[in-house]
C-alpha cells in the first residue's frame, strides 16, 4: 500500500536534536552534504558515520527506522554501485570474464559512491525525522528573507510548500481509494505493454487532479474565511529562537569539517 | 437587542444560472442563539451561509454582518473575523500540519500579538477538547476530531458568530455527536452565536430556532417544537419529522393524548410513561 | 455451500513497522445467495477493510475468503473473477468518475468484462434505469451532474457490471433524506429482480433496518450477529461500543428502564407503537 511509505516522515519528539533551532539544523544539514563530499580518505567516511550515529542515538532514532527510509533508494544504489564497478577504466584488473572487468579503483569508487549516497541520504531524512515539515518551510522562510528585498514572494512559497506537504498523505490517501474503486471495476493496471498500462492511468489521474483541483478550491475559500490576506502584516504565533544548543552545535558540525580535512590531508 | 445578522429582502442568482438559489428572503439573526437551517438539497441553505461572511455577496437585497455591509469590500476581513466559517469536508480546510499551528493560521493572518495567539490557541483547543491533540498531525484525526480542530482554528479569531455549513455531513455517529456538543456548548457558554445548516433533522432539535428552506425562501420559521409539529408540511418539502414526532403522531392516531413537543427521545419516553399512568 | 466464506481471516496493516495495526482480527463469516446483510460498525471497527478483501483488493495476512467454496487467492484468474462477481461500492463513488460521458463512464466495467457492444449498451441502460439516471443525460459529462446524479452515476457502473453480490460503503452518506429513500429504495429493487445478494456498510441504523441480517464489528471482531431483531436485543452493548441506536430502539430501551414491560428487540416505530397500545389501560405506567 502506498500508505507504508515512510519517506520523509517526522517522527516527534523532545530530544536536543529535535529542539535545535531549524535553522541551524538546515545549515547543518547544507554544511554536512558539502562534508561528504570533501571526504578524502576511508578514515573521513568513519568519522562522517560516527557523527551520524552519535546524532542518532541523541534523537532517539532507530537506525531501522533509517534504513527503513532507504528501501525505496535501493534501485539507485545498486545501479550507482554496478555502474561504478564495471564501468570504471583502471589498469589495476582484478577480475574479467569477457566485456566485463572489475578493476581495483572500480571497486574502491563503488563502494566509496555507495558510502556516500548512503549518508547523504540519512543525513537529510535525520533532518526530516526530526524537524517537523513546518518547522523546516518557517526556517527556509526566515533563512531566505533577505530574498524578500528583491521581491521574492518568500511567504507564499513557504506557505506553498507547507500546504503542499499537509496534502501529501492527504492525496496519498485518496491514490489509494480511486485505485481500490477503479479496480473494483475491473481496471488491469499491472497488465499489458507500456501504452496500454499509460492509458490505463487515466481512469486514477482523472479523478485524482479533479479531486486536487476540488480540494484546492475549497482550501483557498476556507483560508479566505481565516482572514488570509498575503504575507503582509502576518505575525507568528512561535518565533524562531537561536539558543545555546544551537552554538554548540555550529561548533560540533565545525570540529566534524575540520576532522574530515585533516584526516584528508593525513590520509588515514 | 440589535440583530447580529440582518438580512433584507436578499436574491442571488449563480453565474449562468437561470434559477435564482436564493430569491427574496429577509432574516434577523439574534445574538448568543443556535439557528438550525433545513432543507433538501439545491433549496438554498449552503448559498445563505456563503452570504453570512460574505463569501457571496447578493445580486440584490442587503446582508449587515455585526451593523456592516457584506457589499462593501472594505468590511471584508472585519466580516470575515465577526463571522468564522466551518465546511463540510474536514481534509480541505485544515492548512498546516500540526494542530495547533492551525488554529493558529486565523491570528497570525490577523496580525495578533505572538503570545496572544498562543493563549487563544490554547483556550479554542480546550474549548472544543482537542487540547491534549494540539501536537498531532490532523491527517491521523478521526473526521469529528478533524472539524472541531476547524472550529478551534475559528474560534481563534474571536468570532461572534459561527457558521457551520453540513460540518456533519460526513461524519460517523460519534463524530456527528461530537461537533454538535462542541457547538452547542460554544452558544451556551460563550454566548456566540451559531448557525448550523443540515439536513438531519435531530440535530435541528437542539436549536433555538429552526429555518426550513425552500426554492431560496423560507418557507418555515419557528422553534424546533413549533416546526416538527407540521408533518405534513415538511413532507412536501422534501424532509421527514424526527422519529419521535413520527412515533407520537402515530399513537396520538390511536387514541393516546401525547404532546407533540417531546422532541428528543428522552422526552419522548418520559411523555409515553407519564400517558400509560 | 455458502457463497461468500470469511474462515479466520485476520489483516494488519504495516506490519513490521512502528505503525503496525491489526484492522482485522480472526474473523469468520459465511453469507448465503440472496441475503441482505448489513455491516455494522463505527469508522476504525475494521468494517472496510474487510469489505476490500471480498473482491481481493486486500490479501489476507492470515486466514482465507472463499467464494463459492473456492479461495480467490488461489490464482490470477480467481482473482479477476472475484472481482466481478462481487462488485463494491466504496464511499462516495462520485469520485471515481473519470470519462467524458456518462454513458462512457458506466460502460467502464462492462467493457473491462469484455462484452461486446451491444451487450455493454443493454447493461449500461438498464444499470441507468435502475438507478433512475435518464438517457437524456447520457451524452452529458459527469461532471456536469449535480452531486444525486453524480452519485447514481457511480453506482449505475457497478451495477452495470452484474455482480452476483453488490458489496456498498455508505451509499446514501451525504444525501439528504429523501434522496437516501429513493437510492436505497432503488437497491433493493435491482437486488429483488437480480436476485442478487446485498451487504451494506454503514453506521446509519435506519438503513441497516432494512436488512434480514445484523453483522457488527468492533475493534476488528464479529461482535454481534443475527436478526435485526436479535441484535437490537443487546442495545446495551451496542451503546458501550459506541453505535446509536434506531429511534425506536432507543426510545424502547428507554422506557424499559423506567419498568415498562416491552418485549426485548423492538427497532421499528410500527413494532414499538403497536407493543405500546398493547400496554395501554393495563397500568403499566407510574401511578
Amino acid at each position: 500500500m502506498l500508505k507504508d511509505i515512510t519517506l520523509g516522515q517526522y517522527f516527534p519528539g523532545d530530544t536536543v536534536v529535535h529542539r535545535l533551532d531549524p535553522r541551524t539544523k538546515l545549515i547543518l544539514t547544507v554544511a554536512y552534504i558539502a562534508a561528504i563530499f570533501m571526504v578524502g580518505s576511508w578514515g573521513g567516511y568513519a568519522l562522517v558515520f560516527a557523527a551520524l550515529a552519535a546524532v542518532c542515538a541523541v534523537a532517539h532514532i532507530k537506525p531501522r527506522a533509517l534504513l527503513k527510509g532507504l528501501k525505496p533508494l535501493v534501485f539507485i544504489i545498486v545501479f550507482t554501485a554496478v555502474l561504478n564497478l564495471f564501468f570504471t577504466r583502471g589498469d589495476d584488473i582484478l577480475f574479467q570474464w569477457k566485456f566485463l572487468r572489475v578493476t581495483y579503483t572500480g571497486v574502491e569508487r563503488a563502494v566509496s559512491m555507495v558510502l556516500r549516497i548512503l549518508l547523504l541520504v540519512s543525513g537529510t531524512f535525520l533532518l526530516t525525522y526530526t524537524t517537523s515539515p513546518l518547522a523546516i518551510t518557517d526556517g527556509l522562510e526566515k533563512l531566505l528573507s533577505p530574498l524578500k528585498k528583491l521581491r521574492v514572494p518568500v511567504y507564499e512559497l513557504s506557505l506553498m510548500m507547507c500546504i503542499a506537504l499537509r496534502f501529501i498523505p492527504t492525496l496519498i490517501e485518496e491514490t489509494d481509494r480511486i485505485m481500490s474503486a477503479q479496480k473494483a471495476r475491473g481496471a488491469d493496471l499491472e497488465t499489458g505493454t507500456l501504452p496500454e498500462r499509460a492509458r490505463a492511468l487515466l481512469p486514477l489521474l482523472i479523478p485524482l487532479f479533479i479531486s486536487a483541483f476540488r480540494r484546492a478550491d475549497e482550501l483557498a475559500l476556507a483560508m479566505e474565511c481565516r482572514c488570509y490576506n498575503g504575507g503582509e502584516g502576518r505575525t507568528r504565533m512561535k518565533e524562531l529562537h537561536m539558543a545555546w544548543r544551537d552554538g554548540a552545535a555550529f561548533a560540533l558540525g565545525a570540529a566534524l569539517i575540520a576532522g574530515i580535512l585533516l584526516l584528508r590531508r593525513l590520509g588515514i | 437587542m440589535d440583530p447580529v445578522i440582518r438580512i433584507n429582502n436578499i436574491s442571488y442568482t449563480y453565474p449562468g444560472s437561470d434559477r435564482p438559489a436564493l430569491d427574496g428572503l429577509s432574516l434577523d439573526i439574534l445574538p448568543g442563539t443556535f439557528t438550525a437551517v433545513l432543507g433538501s438539497n439545491g433549496s438554498g441553505k449552503s448559498t445563505l451561509a456563503k452570504h453570512l461572511n460574505a463569501i457571496l455577496v447578493p445580486t440584490a437585497g442587503k446582508v449587515y454582518v455585526d451593523g456592516m455591509d457584506t457589499a462593501d469590500e472594505g468590511n471584508l476581513l472585519a466580516i470575515r473575523r465577526r463571522a468564522g466559517m466551518v465546511f463540510q469536508n474536514p481534509d480541505n480546510q485544515i492548512v498546516a500540519n500540526v494542530v495547533e499551528d492551525d488554529v493558529a493560521f486565523a491570528p497570525e493572518n490577523l496580525g495578533v500579538e505572538p503570545h496572544e495567539i498562543r493563549r487563544r490557541v490554547d483556550e479554542a483547543l480546550k474549548q472544543v477538547g482537542m487540547y491534549e491533540f494540539r501536537m498531532h498531525a490532523p491527517h491521523l484525526l478521526s473526521g469529528g476530531q478533524k472539524q472541531r480542530v476547524a472550529i478551534a482554528g475559528v474560534l481563534a479569531m474571536d468570532p461572534q458568530v459561527l457558521v457551520l455549513d453540513e460540518p456533519t455531513a460526513m461524519l460517523d455517529p460519534r463524530g456527528r455527536r461530537e461537533v454538535l456538543d462542541a457547538a452547542e456548548s460554544l452558544c451556551r457558554e460563550r454566548g456566540i452565536t451559531v448557525v448550523l445548516i443540515t439536513h438531519h433533522m435531530d440535530e435541528a432539535i437542539r436549536a433555538d430556532r429552526v429555518l426550513v428552506l425552500d426554492r431560496g425562501r423560507i418557507a418555515l420559521d419557528g422553534t424546533p417544537r413549533e416546526i416538527f409539529a407540521q408533518t405534513g408540511a415538511l413532507q412536501a418539502l422534501r424532509l421527514t419529522v424526527p422519529e419521535t414526532t413520527a412515533l407520537i403522531s402515530r399513537l396520538n392516531a390511536a387514541g393516546m393524548d401525547l404532546p407533540m413537543d417531546a422532541l428528543t427521545p428522552e422526552a419522548c419516553a418520559a411523555a409515553i410513561w407519564e400517558a400509560l399512568g | 455451500m455458502s457463497l461468500i466464506e470469511l474462515r479466520g481471516l485476520t489483516h494488519i496493516y504495516s506490519q513490521g513497522t512502528p505503525f503496525e495495526k491489526k484492522a482485522i482480527d480472526d474473523v469468520s463469516l459465511a453469507i448465503e445467495a440472496g441475503q441482505t446483510v448489513a455491516l455494522i460498525g463505527h469508522t476504525g471497527s475494521g468494517k472496510s477493510t474487510l469489505i476490500s478483501h471480498l473482491n481481493a483488493l486486500l490479501k489476507p495476512s492470515s486466514g482465507t475468503v472463499l467464494l463459492d467454496g473456492e479461495d480467490i487467492f488461489a490464482s490470477k484468474a480467481s482473482i479477476r473473477a472475484a472481482r466481478f462477481r462481487v462488485g463494491v461500492v466504496f464511499q462516495y463513488p462520485e469520485y471515481q468518475l473519470f470519462e467524458e460521458t456518462v454513458f462512457a463512464d458506466i460502460a467502464y466495467g462492462p467493457k473491462n468484462l469484455k462484452l461486446d457492444d451491444s451487450e455493454v449498451d443493454r447493461r449500461v441502460r438498464e444499470a441507468a434505469a435502475f438507478v433512475g439516471l435518464d438517457a437524456d443525460q447520457f451524452d452529458r459529462s459527469p461532471l456536469e451532474l449535480s452531486g444525486g446524479q453524480k452519485r447514481r452515476a457511480a453506482v449505475a457502473g457497478v451495477l452495470a457490471m452484474e455482480p452476483d453480490v453488490l458489496v456498498l460503503d455508505e451509499p446514501t452518506a451525504g444525501l439528504d433524506p429523501a434522496g437516501r429513500e429513493d437510492l436505497l429504495a432503488r437497491l433493493f429493487r435491482w437486488r429483488e429482480v437480480r436476485g442478487a445478494t446485498i451487504l451494506l456498510v454503514t453506521h446509519d441504523m435506519s438503513i441497516a433496518n432494512r436488512c434480514e441480517r445484523l453483522v457488527v464489528m468492533s475493534g476488528g471482531r464479529i461482535v454481534l450477529d443475527g436478526t435485526p431483531e436479535e441484535v437490537f436485543a443487546h442495545d446495551g452493548q451496542l451503546v458501550s461500543i459506541g453505535l446509536d441506536l434506531p429511534a425506536a430502539a432507543h426510545i424502547a430501551k428507554l422506557l424499559r428502564e423506567r419498568g415498562l414491560d416491552l418485549p426485548a428487540g423492538i427497532y421499528t416505530l410500527d413494532r414499538l407503537a403497536e407493543a405500546i397500545l398493547a400496554l395501554r389501560g393495563k397500568g403499566a405506567g407510574p401511578c
